[in-house]
């Protein structure tokens, strides 16, 4: 107890080692001039406004429909990749079949693929002359140029991120759990549901936050696609780089800073709910 | 099939459904895209794909990119290192603050990245009259798209490196202290082999997000050709000139580049899982 005391009245615990402090020191120093420097000026250039002229940008109703844009689409499309994403993981880790390991490769492909090839290629394809777009014309659905295009880019973006946090959690499940419930009588979807599910419900939970938190920012992928209709199809972040064009700085800085804080609380309630499941999931 | 006990074992057909489910949805989301690249950018035959590659300003992008991601890369592994170093070595106040602020960057859209330091160092922005008063130019030039690269890829290398250096604990570079080895040489001699191939690892995801970059440098470039232009804003210059063929043959290198990474990086994780996945594990 006295040591914690004195421990937390000093600021770094003693070490044999040296280099803390150049260490650190570049560290901070570096951190503030790419990172935090220039995002406190995005905290506080939408002020020369004022807070009624803040209020007034993110209110309209513009905005409003982008914003709705950007996040509905973002969680619809984690949503979406959080039922396949599972499926796939557990595909992977489960069952042997040809292919396997290329298939596995291939899931981190939206990590390494740049935003814009993504995006021109999802715009060729899903134009109502393309592969798919041409299937879907003749039924009147139309992709490209649509909020539906917006989501499909999403999905491709987020894609990796539930694969990713499931896979490794249903690796360590050991066989032995499941063994266990069937030999005590459970039946499989009985095992499924009470054993399978609440072990793997928080890592679903993480990719479903990181696929959103990844989507609702999107730009390169989405503005081929989108067709970008004021209202109908322009995601927030294509009205922050029209805002810009416009030379209204603080009205961009706005709808940034407006993001950014309901992106981050969203992100702080599912990690509550994180936290919820992970405490009631243990065996 | 896997062999597994019966009571785990599912169904043939329970098994061949989900497998067909989750090679459907990887073909359709992963992989026609990633053929239609190719496929577009071949279309009209080899030489109008070749041509691509002979416009002076497709050079200049290419240049432009390798240029880029030659500066933002090093200065993230200097950081990465120096950060790693810091944070899993040493015990200090805040230290939770500082690893969610490192994170930071990834939870950020990229147009925020660009729009930051347009903010700060446009003709408009905070430094702008101060800059312009000394003759220099940071947006709509490349040390605008550096520094939009460097926020984007902020992160990458600290991340692979902190999970495993702190499984790794500090007992190795104690020894080495006690001997008499300072700081530097422990460094080298004792730290740097042991996450050689975790330092590998974020250094690959991040020339691949440098190189690919879009949203942030489209923001702060002003997508001057030749000039400004990187590769992926090269591809969106052509594809908004209808010049369909030349922005997928450019498209085709960037995603050329993407598999080679896939394939380095499946090498890297199936050769050395247990030296660069501490965080998978955790």
């Amino acid at each position: 107890m006295t040591a914690a005391v004195v421990a937390s009245r000093r600021f770094r615990e003693a070490s044999p080692l040296g280099g803390f402090w150049p260490a650190f020191g570049f560290t901070l120093f570096y951190l503030a001039l790419i990172v935090v420097i220039p995002l406190a000026a995005l905290a506080l250039r939408p002020w020369e406004l004022g807070i009624e002229g803040v209020w007034k940008v993110v209110t309209s109703e513009r905005v409003v429909a982008a914003l709705r844009l950007s996040f509905g689409a973002a969680a619809i499309a984690a949503a979406i990749n959080a039922v396949f994403g599972a499926i796939v993981a557990w595909v992977l880790v489960r069952y042997d079949f040809p292919g396997k390991r290329l298939l596995d490769s291939l899931v981190d492909l939206p990590f390494a693929l740049p935003t814009a090839v993504a995006g021109i290629a999802l715009a060729a394809i899903y134009a109502p002359n393309g592969a798919i777009g041409a299937l879907l014309d003749p039924y009147g659905v139309q992709v490209a140029y649509t909020p539906l295009g917006v989501m499909v880019a999403l999905v491709f973006v987020g894609l990796p991120f539930v694969v990713r946090a499931v896979q490794p959690v249903l690796e360590d499940l050991s066989l032995d759990v499941e063994e266990a419930a069937a030999t005590l009588g459970a039946s499989r979807m009985r095992t499924i549901a009470q054993v399978i599910w609440p072990a793997i419900a928080p890592a679903l939970l993480t990719g479903f936050s990181l696929a959103f938190a990844r989507a609702v920012g999107e730009y390169g992928s989405v503005i081929f696609i989108a067709g970008n209709l004021p209202m109908v199809s322009e995601i927030a972040p294509l009205l922050i780089v029209i805002r810009l064009e416009e030379f209204d700085y603080a009205g961009a800085a706005a709808i940034g800073l407006a993001m950014l804080l309901a992106s981050f609380a969203i992100l702080f309630a599912l990690n509550l709910l994180h936290a919820r499941l992970t405490h009631s999931g243990r065996i | 099939m896997r062999v597994a006990s019966a009571p785990t074992r599912d169904a043939p057909w329970f098994a061949a459904t989900l497998i067909a489910v989750a090679l459907g949805y990887l073909l359709l989301v992963l992989a026609m895209p990633l053929g239609a690249v190719f496929f577009e950018a071949l279309r009209k035959g080899a030489d109008a794909y070749l041509a691509a590659f002979a416009d002076p300003d497709a050079h200049a992008a290419i240049r432009l990119t390798l240029l880029v991601t030659a500066i933002a890369v090093p200065l993230n592994t200097v950081f990465g290192l120096a950060a790693a170093w810091a944070i899993t070595k040493f015990d200090f106040v805040g230290k939770q603050m500082l690893i969610t602020l490192i994170d930071l960057p990834l939870s950020v859209s990229p147009v925020i990245s660009g729009l930051v330091y347009v903010l700060l160092y446009s003709t408009h922005g905070w430094l702008g009259p101060w800059l312009e008063a000394n003759d220099l130019q940071i947006i709509f030039a490349v040390p605008g798209i550096v520094l939009a690269t460097t926020l984007v890829t902020f992160p990458y290398v600290a991340r692979e490196l902190i999970p495993l250096m702190q499984e790794q604990g500090s007992d190795e570079e104690a020894v080495a202290a006690t001997l008499g080895a300072g700081p530097l040489r422990t460094f080298w001699l004792v730290t740097l082999p042991n996450v050689k191939w975790a330092l590998m690892y974020g250094v690959l995801l991040c020339t691949a997000r440098a190189m690919g970059e879009f949203g942030a440098v489209s923001v702060v470039s002003g997508h001057i050709r030749g000039l400004t232009a990187t590769m992926p804003l090269h591809v969106e210059i052509l594809y908004n000139e209808y010049n369909f063929v030349a922005a997928f043959a450019i498209a085709s290198l960037l995603a050329l580049f993407a598999l080679v990474t896939l394939v380095v990086k499946s090498g890297l994780e199936s050769r050395f899982a247990g030296e660069i996945a501490a965080q998978r594990r955790a």
